[in-house]
């Protein structure tokens, strides 16, 4: 006896008892993975080289040989100026991209005049106007780096900024970025902070934001499709990439159905994922989306261009993961969920501050969690090799069954009638909530190790922790009495004038909702104004929450 | 009489709309045996106050990710004006130290943080609940 055979025996005698584990999707995992768990498939058609169909090894033929993941770290905090300071801060520590993290408030459609103060400025930048965005991006060349905005249904901020743009003489063939947290579905579904329209009005308003991007801004990604808030919100690995690809795949179709052509709106989706310390299973669950999302955009959708393939995704580092005990042991979390991501061959990263669960990260946190990137890409050398994990008998095989689960979970979602269906009868957050919970219970169980939590603990005094100071209250007031200066300055007639279109627009079936929205932007209008009028006219959203 | 279960409000005051916590904590009240009301987020502090009183909750937690349990102390004061101060307010999330201390002091009965365990959430909730039954007792 040799060979395989000799190994299980030799096995069966070390280790007792069950030997086969589950990922957090569910996935029995072996000991070991041989040439005799490779499936018939030829390595042209299941994997292929980098840059080509159906991109399992990476979306680009170069990819980090020819360049870097961004580095797009979210910030947003206080007042904009507070915000400027901050993005000049971390330019200079080698992010090569922006965010813009608005207040909740902002999430929520309102002006910072209309909600309680003490809110203000706490979790994001208060930004109400176009005169808030110049102070905002005062000095940053946004011709020249990408901007991406938190900034959902109807992307008022990316309306600012081409405001902005204009003023400064910038063509917006030139902006670039993406209007992230622009998936409606998924915030019905979790997350829910930044919904504010009811989910059928703002199916529209996304359709003619990507139509108008499309056309005027081409350089502008207008959809982010986030499998992050389900993940977050407790959707196994698995389900988070199924939920996100059938919400692709009803924007798509509806995309489609408006009479627009597969292959100029595709290249211009992107996606946005969670990424969890389940390394391997985070690392085939990218791998195998990308496969499906090529097959759906060239089987279903009929795209001819391989531009129209290609899954570009965002990754953040699960704050899910992350722990308040011992809290600098996040930065080991935070590093292997970004091993995770990058051999996941992601295109932009953001990494957490390791204090995240203690509040907005600190400058110090902020600054390990760009270092990490850039230790992982120059110290360690993660980049060298294209798809490292490609071929390794154990990712090859997960890649394939977290996909057999993914598209298992997308035909039954198909069979409801698609995504839009599906959460609105609740089937989704119940499927959800059901995991969450199953998680908690292991870990209550001890079933799943967290250190520090449920095992490893330490005794800790809670005044060690860190946390960040909330923004001075006065320099909320005083922002407060300039929102009440830009009110007066402005033109109200343009505004009232421009506010009227833009509802009119909302009742017209063949108007482009976000054109006028810009139109608003442009002669002053506020953040709140021009969310209140699409709330009246395009109904207010309550999710639809299951327990 | 049978004592009736424990009654609990899980809900969400402010802005932020991340409700995994709110929802984990719903279910596991309500598989502990408990009465638990659950809403949705962004619920407005008059409506909490109201629903208190219509349900004759025991507890009400808060369920807190992104600041929100910075206007907590006007929940609190609320409660007090509508002559509830019995009812037991409990907050859970990312809550820094200096605002639990802040929340403590303003008569909130106890803050949870991430990585408590579900059991432990249950027994200081049935522990509230008993103490508000108490003082109700106490004062009748």
């Amino acid at each position: 006896m040799n060979g395989l055979a000799q190994w299980e025996a030799e096995f069966a005698k070390g280790v007792v008892g069950e030997t086969t584990t589950y990922n957090r999707s569910g996935i029995g995992i072996k000991p070991l993975y041989t040439p005799q768990d490779q499936t018939g498939a030829p390595y042209e058609e299941a994997l292929g080289y980098p840059g080509q169909y159906p991109f399992t090894r990476g979306i680009y033929a170069t990819m980090y040989r020819g360049r870097s993941w961004s580095q797009r770290q979210l910030i947003g905090l206080g007042v904009p100026e507070d915000y400027n300071l901050r993005v000049k801060e971390i330019l200079d520590l080698g992010a090569s991209a922006l965010s813009l993290i608005p207040c909740n408030s902002v999430f929520r459609g309102y002006d910072a005049d209309d909600v309680p103060s003490e809110l203000l400025g706490t979790c994001g930048t208060v930004i109400n106007h176009v005169e808030d965005m110049r102070v905002a991006l005062d000095g940053v060349p946004i011709g020249e780096l990408s901007t991406a905005m938190n900034d959902p249904t109807p992307f008022t901020l990316l309306a600012f900024e081409l405001a902005v743009a204009k003023r400064r003489g910038v063509p917006w063939t030139k902006i670039t970025g993406t209007s992230n947290q622009s998936d409606c579905i998924s915030h019905f579904v979790a997350n829910h902070m930044f919904f504010r329209l009811a989910l059928q009005g703002a199916r529209r308003v996304i359709v003619d934001h990507i139509a108008f991007a499309n056309k005027h801004v081409p350089g502008w990604n207008p959809l982010s499709i986030v499998g992050q808030h389900m993940q977050q919100a407790g959707a196994t690995p698995a389900e988070a990439m199924a939920f996100t690809l059938c919400s692709g795949i009803q924007y798509a179709e509806d995309c489609i159905a408006a009479g627009m052509d597969p292959d100029q709106f595709l290249p211009r989706f992107t996606f946005f994922f969670d990424v969890s310390v389940s390394f391997f299973e985070e690392v085939a669950k990218f791998r195998a989306g990308r496969r499906i999302w090529a097959r759906l955009c060239r089987e279903r959708f009929g795209a001819k261009d391989p531009r129209s393939w290609r899954f570009k995704f965002h990754g953040q580092t699960s704050g899910v993961d992350l722990t308040r005990q011992q809290p600098l042991n996040n930065v080991a979390r935070v590093t292997t969920q970004a091993m995770a991501g990058i051999f996941g061959g992601l295109q932009s990263l953001h990494t957490d501050g390791y204090d995240e669960v203690f509040s907005t990260p600190t400058a110090e946190a902020a600054r390990i969690a760009v270092a990490t990137q850039n230790i992982l890409r120059e110290e360690a050398h993660l980049t060298d090799v294209i798809d490292p994990l490609g071929g390794s008998y154990y990712v090859e095989s997960l890649t394939n069954d977290m996909e057999a689960k993914i598209n298992g979970i997308i035909s039954m979602i198909d069979e409801v009638g698609g995504m839009y269906q599906a959460v609105e009868k609740g089937i989704v957050q119940r499927m959800i909530g059901e995991s969450a919970l199953a998680f908690q219970k292991k870990i209550d169980a001890g079933e799943q190790t967290i250190v520090g939590v449920n095992a490893y603990q330490v005794e800790e005094d809670p005044a060690t922790y860190p946390s960040l100071e909330y923004p001075d209250a006065a320099r909320m007031q005083s922002y407060l009495g300039r929102l009440a200066d830009f009110k007066k300055s402005r033109s109200n007639a343009d505004v009232e004038k421009a506010i009227g279109a833009l509802a009119k627009s909302a009742n017209t079936a063949k108007s482009n909702v976000f054109e006028h929205v810009v139109a608003a932007a442009e002669v002053g209008a506020t953040h709140g104004e021009i969310c209140g009028t699409l709330r009246k006219e395009l109904g207010f959203g309550q999710p639809l929450t299951v327990v | 009489m049978a004592e009736r279960p424990p009654r609990v409000i899980v809900t969400k005051i402010g802005f932020d709309g991340h409700d995994r916590g709110s929802r984990v904590i719903a279910a596991c009240l309500r598989d502990a045996g408990m009465e638990v009301i659950y809403t949705p987020p962004w619920q407005e502090i008059p409506t909490v106050v109201k629903l208190t009183m219509e349900e004759d909750a025991d507890v009400i937690g808060i369920s807190s990710l992104a600041t929100d349990h910075l206007i907590v102390p006007k929940l609190v004061a609320a409660l007090r004006e509508a002559g509830l101060a019995d009812v037991q307010v409990i907050v859970g999330g990312i809550v820094p130290a200096k605002d639990e201390a802040m929340l403590l002091a303003c008569g909130v009965a106890q803050v949870f943080h991430p990585g408590t365990s579900l059991d432990d959430v249950v027994v200081s909730v049935r522990a509230l609940s008993e103490k508000r039954r108490a003082i109700l007792g106490a004062s009748t």
